[in-house]
């Protein structure tokens, strides 16, 4: 068992340094690139999320936890934003709330996708967390065999 | 993330290097569509993504937004040379059937 906590602003130059810390600190489960890449699109589509949507325009702290336990990694991201006043239509593939922003609404659909677990939770005006797992280490698990 | 580009008899090719999402999608869109407005006239346009080391969502909507202002020159848009991580979203986000793949 690992676990680490990352608490950073809401800047979208920290998209790219948040995705590789989880891929550095995922590596001691020996993912393939493949679940690594996989890891790393779903932390930059939550990261984008609580900026683009949670914090729209000002800044707040955003906060990711990652914890190893037996072969899985598990992430959350958290933000003090807005919230999401309805899930289950933000949740919906190609919906977005920012038509006029050329955004292609496919940011949950891919955390689900690439992810083994996926949920969040939301308040309005009070923010959003997402929790995702994916276990990794196929290609340990393969070269076992 | 830089976008270059070479002509070709009636094609346009883009070759996009670099990482693709929020932070790096105004450079990308406002180099992109330069090199777009300044090939008025041709066919097609062929965007090159071997490049491209990361692409997430923000992907998706880049080359939308792309596709239809090709659309109003009235050229197509092609895609090539993705790596795994990006054939996952495009096929994904379906933009093959706006986009083929070369």
């Amino acid at each position: 068992m690992n676990e680490m906590y990352l608490k950073f602003l809401s800047r979208s130059e920290n998209e790219v340094f948040a995705r590789n810390v989880v891929a550095a600190f995922a590596l001691p489960l020996s993912p393939t690139l493949s679940e690594l890449s996989d890891v790393k699109t779903a932390v930059s589509e939550a990261v984008t999320n609580c900026i683009v949507h949670g914090y729209r325009g000002t800044e707040g702290w955003i906060e990711l936890t990652c914890r190893t336990e037996d072969g899985v990694l598990h992430i959350e991201i958290a933000d003090s934003g807005r919230g999401i006043a309805d899930i289950g239509r933000a949740l919906t593939p190609f919906y977005t709330s920012l038509p006029e922003e050329e955004r292609s609404g496919m940011g949950f659909t891919i955390m689900q996708t690439f992810m083994s677990d996926f949920s969040v939770a939301s308040e309005a005006g009070k923010g959003t967390t997402v929790r995702m797992s994916k276990k990794m280490g196929a290609r340990a698990a393969e070269d076992a065999r | 993330m830089r976008a270059q580009a070479q002509r070709q008899a009636d094609s346009l090719y883009i070759y996009l290097t670099g990482e693709l999402d929020e932070h790096s999608v105004a450079q990308a869109r406002a180099e992109t569509d330069a090199l777009i407005d300044g090939a008025a006239g041709l066919s097609r346009a062929v965007f090159n993504l071997a490049g491209v080391k990361f692409m997430d969502s923000t992907g998706i909507g880049f080359l939308i937004g792309r596709y239809k202002r090709l659309k109003r020159y009235g050229m197509e848009m092609y895609l090539e040379s993705p790596n795994a991580a990006a054939d996952k979203i495009l096929e994904l986000g379906g933009l093959y059937s706006l986009m083929p793949k070369l």
